[in-house]
């Protein structure tokens, strides 16, 4: 009998147990759910798949009786918009304000503790300033999410470049790199799969943000319609909402980790 | 003609002595190897000459210009790791030289330039022979593979001098013999000047055309850090210089007044 450290599963078994988790979830779900409802069909905490699958058609399928609209797509669009955007707008930040934090010492001893503060301020906590100076628009809610996570992704890049190795920045110099094209050809590229990493790594604070200023002031979005439906105990609209949005995320970063792999290659351990 | 001199060089880190009083005359297509005890500054001189540190007296001049403080194109560099460019395939680590001189804006090249410089790497890809891997990414080469990439970067370049820190202390001990070859050749080749850190005795006497030992002539029990090191001996070798044509006894050892030695490698 080997070592329990050195027994490894097949694929397809591999596969299987990752489905595990997932099916005892849905299992105790369904028990629970069907006890509860056995006890009194009136209960609206843990409806049944039928309850459910009907609510999600009302969302997904039937258009809303006021608005004309689709609700779960006009909430999916509306706040996969702000994500992206916000996410966009900090990534553009995370890898110009890390690159030169970590690459030039002089900008380093200017900004790296002011950024490292920065990045302390509880973002929530300044979402009442947003709202003030901002107004209740899309503007402030992308502002949350751009403030909430591009301190974190500028200082991960400014560690990361700033742990290239010296023989690296040395040789190019050699070479006859300027600052310019020493950042241009040897740093950027080098940062994007960490840009990745970063991405992927604040993607679940990002939903925290869209969803915490949805909460508060919006007309649309994923984050808006489960607080709504909230002061109905409307369980069978949140529990498939929040699926969807746990779906949605689990896809942007296996999107990302995919993105990672086939376009920087050279970047992937142990090959 | 490329002419290294070294005028009464001290390299103090707060009150320890690093080197002391280091003064080289280095002539033209000379192959220098630096050997000396460990931690005894043959290194910290080697980045003296790179310009990464600079001196804290004396002066380093080159054909009578005193060298930049920073590394620059004059210079090449081989370390021991990590000077190849993990993003880059073998040939575009070979080809960022040329990019990077070539185009000071965008640091890449187009049309006409750019298959003269895929011409001028592949030429040296073959000569190193690294054609046929020229598509991987350094981090699938073995370790030998990588020193030779590296060390064509360098020389791609053309830099008056060369310097080399301890270029093959971490490869497999067969694959020497192939490495001092391929050294030996590009050396004669572009007629630059080499400067090569060792702890390999052996090697040393084989490759060089001038060997330096750097040790410290005085040491002071009490207080270690008290005396630097400096070169106390500087042998001209033989070498495996080929003749170079028309340039008569332009290549011969020059005599600084150290001890003199010959030896046939």
């Amino acid at each position: 009998m080997r070592r329990l450290v050195n027994r490894r599963p097949k694929r397809a078994q591999a596969l299987v147990l990752s489905a595990l988790p997932f099916a005892l979830l849905i299992c105790l779900y369904l028990a629970a759910s069907h006890a509860r409802l056995a006890n009194n069909p009136g209960d609206k905490l843990l409806p049944s798949p039928a309850t459910m699958l009907e609510a999600i058609h009302r969302y997904a399928v039937l258009e809303d009786e006021r608005s004309g609209n689709i609700l779960l797509w006009t909430d999916t669009l509306a706040s996969m918009r702000r994500l992206l955007l916000g996410l966009g707008i900090s990534a553009a930040l995370g890898m110009a304000c890390g690159i030169i934090i970590g690459v030039i010492p002089y900008i380093r001893a200017t900004f790296a503790t002011f950024v490292a503060a920065l990045s302390l301020i509880p973002p929530l906590a300044i979402l009442p300033i947003l709202f003030i100076v901002a107004g209740l628009g899309e503007l402030a809610k992308i502002l949350l999410i751009v403030i909430g996570i591009s301190p974190v992704i500028v200082r991960d890049i400014a560690l990361r470049s700033a742990e290239l190795p010296a023989e690296q920045l040395v040789k190019a110099q050699t070479l006859g790199a300027s600052t310019w094209l020493l950042v241009v050809r040897v740093v950027i590229p080098q940062m994007w799969p960490r840009l990745i990493d970063a991405l992927r790594l604040t993607l679940g604070p990002a939903w925290l943000f869209l969803i915490a200023a949805e909460a508060i002031a919006s007309t649309d979005g994923l984050g808006f319609r489960i607080f709504l439906v909230r002061r109905y105990l409307a369980m069978d609209v949140i529990l498939p909402y929040v699926a969807w949005i746990t779906l949605l995320a689990f896809a942007m970063d296996r999107l990302l980790q995919h993105c990672r792999s086939s376009l920087f290659a050279w970047a992937e351990p142990g090959r | 003609m490329t002419h290294l001199t070294i005028k009464g060089l001290w390299k103090e880190y707060d009150g320890q002595v690093v080197l002391e009083n280091v003064n080289l005359d280095i002539g033209d297509h000379e192959f220098v190897t630096v050997i000396g005890a460990s931690g005894c500054g043959k290194t910290t001189f080697l980045r003296i000459l790179l310009g990464v540190e600079s001196p804290t007296r004396g002066r380093v001049l080159l054909d009578g210009l005193p060298l930049p403080t920073e590394p620059g194109p004059e210079r090449g560099i081989v370390f021991q790791r990590y000077s190849l460019f993990p993003h880059l395939s073998v040939r575009d680590n070979l080809l960022l030289g040329l990019e990077l001189r070539g185009a000071k804006r965008l640091g890449r090249l187009f049309g006409k330039r750019r298959r003269d410089a895929l011409d001028k790497a592949d030429r040296l890809l073959d000569a190193v022979g690294l054609y046929a891997a020229r598509d991987r990414y350094p981090q699938q080469l073995s370790g030998g593979m990588q020193q030779r990439l590296s060390i064509a970067q360098s020389v791609i370049c053309e830099p008056q001098v060369l310097l080399l820190d301890e270029p093959f202390g971490a490869l497999d001990p067969g694959l020497t013999a192939d490495m001092h070859e391929l050294i030996v050749n590009l050396w004669n080749m572009n007629r630059m000047t080499i400067v090569m850190v060792t702890h390999d005795v052996k090697e040393s006497f084989h490759l060089g055309t001038r060997l330096l030992v750097f040790d410290k002539p005085r040491i002071d029990a009490q207080v270690p850090d008290r005396y630097g090191a400096t070169i106390t001996f500087n042998i001209p070798l033989k070498g495996r210089r080929e003749p170079p044509a028309g340039l008569g006894a332009a290549g011969a050892p020059r005599d600084t007044g150290g001890r003199e030695t010959e030896v046939r490698s």
